[in-house]
């Protein structure tokens, strides 16, 4: 049993001794369960769903696709909602913006916006297309993303993507998201003659 | 149905009506035109002579008292009286597509502080799943001992509770022209329900949560597969996966058959049919909380992980789109709720800012959950724009729009719990002081 943060700890007395009574009656996954609630979940179950991608690209799975593959896969899956260059429609606009977000009317892309390249292989694994999520083979979603990330003109026409090539992409937005400050909005609650 | 009476029984009811059916059809329409012209009463009187058959007022007994009622069993699960049909969920025609999409409870036709689950609002990311809970687990893994699935049959066997908490969208609305009319409009992307499910903390325990997890990554078995991260000190604090709303089986569009529950946090955080828990020790920094949900400042910085809905009222009778029908007693109320505790206090202005008073709050004032305020109003027919402002048990004070604005421009989409202004023409006419 593992030290400091043992559920078991953090009960209260009362409830240490109900769960000495939930341990005898029921079969727990695992002695230290106060509850004995579920089961084990195996490596396959976990692997099978576990499809978060973070933001280094460590996890990032093999395979690998083209710029070219992807305007193929682009231009069967995603025109219809995002536009013949991603330029948007029904689905959000995926090109251009860069040097806008600082102003007036910012034009929020994956290129000017987004800070981190492997969440885009993530999210459009996870959730695109829309009228058929996690269609899309692995090599697929590296071919689209590279093909997007071609139109933001960050990567080449040539080029190839995979684990490697994807994590090492700096996006140009990276450096601009900061903390939660506030509150930063003061009222000075006047009560009369304001 | 008796044929209408030609006279008599024709008087509207209360002393501000003065003109009965008789009159207004005997005299034609230049009294007619008169009447619209003479103010709100008169109106009032014409309108409800095009609506209510005479036949079922004072002296006369009611249609519905001569004849049963429809029998028991005509509605096995009961439905409002088709005179309320104009109270739903008020949605756009407007949207480029209705499978990641919003829909805003009607507050204005409200009362209360808990939201009937069929007007609960509504924001999906790819449509709503139709989820057969037999066939529903929850995965807990990651930085766990023990990695576990549940089933929905698990989840019920923990001790339970039931809480009483708002939901809100963070984009509520957005900074940006063109605004609302109405309430609903302007902050119906908020909802108040009693919740019942099991503390995280509970669960989180039964697997052994490890000291390097300081996140909690949560994923709905949605079509937008939607991912968010939660620190961890929120998960053993008072979140919650809940499985009831309101004392049913949470609506689909509530995230049947589990959601989790995150007191004061944006609504997007608050995953639906809730799948996956990951313990973590950095957040996903999925596209929802980064190219999404992120606050952009006029700088081009853009703020992340702003989790708090800070503390925010409206006035929500009289607002816009309703009319006084009369000068005399009103009673203005509205709702107040704040991310970070309980309300404290809410102030109420009728004179467009210059004073304000405190509003009676409705016990029991609950921690992040709508706060019913009211405050007794005379209204002597003259213009008026009357507001509200909330402040919460941290003594924070609900800001003006352009105090906001100063602060955040135009561009900050989310996170605007600005102060909203109703402005009351001579005609008691209600509009968006803003717009």
């Amino acid at each position: 049993m593992r030290k400091g943060r043992s559920p078991m700890r953090t009960l209260k007395p009362g409830w240490a001794m109900l769960t000495a009574v939930a341990f005898g009656l029921s079969a727990p996954v695992c002695a230290q369960s106060p509850y004995g609630i579920g089961r084990p979940a195996t490596a396959a179950e976990i692997a099978g769903w576990n499809i978060d991608i973070s933001r280094d690209g460590a996890n990032l799975p093999p395979g690998s696709g083209s710029v070219a593959h992807g305007h193929e896969v682009f231009d069967q899956q995603c025109v219809a909602c995002h536009g013949e260059k991603g330029e948007g429609g029904v689905g959000d606009r995926l090109v251009g913006g860069q040097g806008t977000i600082a102003t007036s009317k910012p034009i929020k892309t994956v290129g000017s916006y987004w800070p981190y390249a492997p969440t885009l292989f993530d999210y459009i694994r996870r959730a695109m297309p829309q009228n058929a999520p996690q269609s899309l083979s692995n090599d697929e979603v590296y071919a689209v993303s590279a093909y997007i990330l071609h139109l933001n003109d960050l990567l080449p026409a040539d080029a190839t993507l995979d684990a490697r090539t994807l994590s090492a992409i700096k996006m140009p937005n990276r450096g601009m998201f900061t903390g939660d400050p506030r509150p930063d909005v003061r009222n000075p609650a006047c009560v009369t003659g304001c | 149905m008796a044929p209408k009476s030609p006279n008599g029984a024709g008087h509207a009811d209360g002393a501000k009506r003065k003109l009965s059916r008789r009159q207004i059809l005997g005299e034609g329409s230049a009294l007619l035109g008169g009447a619209l012209a003479s103010g709100v009463a008169g109106q009032q009187a014409v309108a409800e002579m095009a609506t209510t058959n005479a036949d079922n007022l004072p002296p006369n007994v009611p249609e519905w008292m001569k004849a049963p009622g429809d029998p028991m069993g005509s509605q096995l699960y009961g439905m409002p009286s088709p005179f309320e049909k104009n109270v739903v969920k008020n949605i756009s025609k407007k949207l480029p597509q209705y499978l990641s999409a919003s829909g805003r409870t009607p507050l204005q036709d409200l009362d209360g502080i808990i939201t009937p689950n069929g007007l609960f609002y509504e924001r999906h990311h790819g449509g709503v799943p139709t989820i057969d809970p037999e066939q529903h687990r929850l995965m807990l893994h990651g930085l766990v001992d023990r990695p576990l699935i549940f089933t929905m049959e698990d989840i019920r066997r923990f001790p339970s509770e039931s809480r009483i908490h708002f939901i809100e969208c963070s984009g509520n609305p957005v900074y940006t022209k063109p605004y609302g009319k109405t309430a609903s409009d302007l902050v119906g992307l908020l909802s108040c329900a009693e919740w019942t499910g099991v503390s995280l903390k509970l669960v989180l325990q039964e697997a052994g949560l490890r000291p390097e997890a300081k996140w909690l990554v949560a994923e709905g078995a949605d079509a937008a597969a939607l991912t968010r991260s939660v620190p961890i000190d929120k998960c053993l604090d008072d979140a919650m996966l809940v499985y009831s709303q309101n004392g049913e089986r949470l609506r689909p569009q509530q995230g049947y058959p589990l959601r989790l529950l995150l007191p004061g946090f944006e609504g997007n955080m608050n995953v639906k049919w809730l799948r996956r828990l990951k313990a973590v020790e950095e957040p996903a920094y999925s596209r929802e909380e980064t190219s999404k949900y992120t606050d952009l400042m006029p700088d081009g910085t853009a703020r992340e992980f702003t989790f708090y809905m800070e503390a925010k009222s409206i006035v929500t009778r009289p607002s816009g789109g309703q009319r006084l029908s009369t000068t005399g007693f009103h009673e203005i109320t509205g709702i107040a709720w704040s991310g970070h505790g309980k309300i404290k206090r809410v102030d109420v202005s009728v004179d467009g800012g210059k004073n304000w008073q405190a509003a009676k709050l409705q016990e029991p004032v609950l921690t992040r959950a709508l706060t019913r305020f009211r405050l007794p109003w005379h209204w002597d027919g003259q213009p008026a724009v009357i507001q509200s402002r909330a402040i919460d048990e941290t003594d924070y004070v609900q800001p003006t729009f352009s105090e906001l604005l100063a602060v955040r421009g135009e561009n900050s989409f989310y996170h605007n719990n600005a102060i909203q202004p109703w402005r009351i023409d001579a005609q008691g006419q209600v509009t968006n002081a803003n717009a």
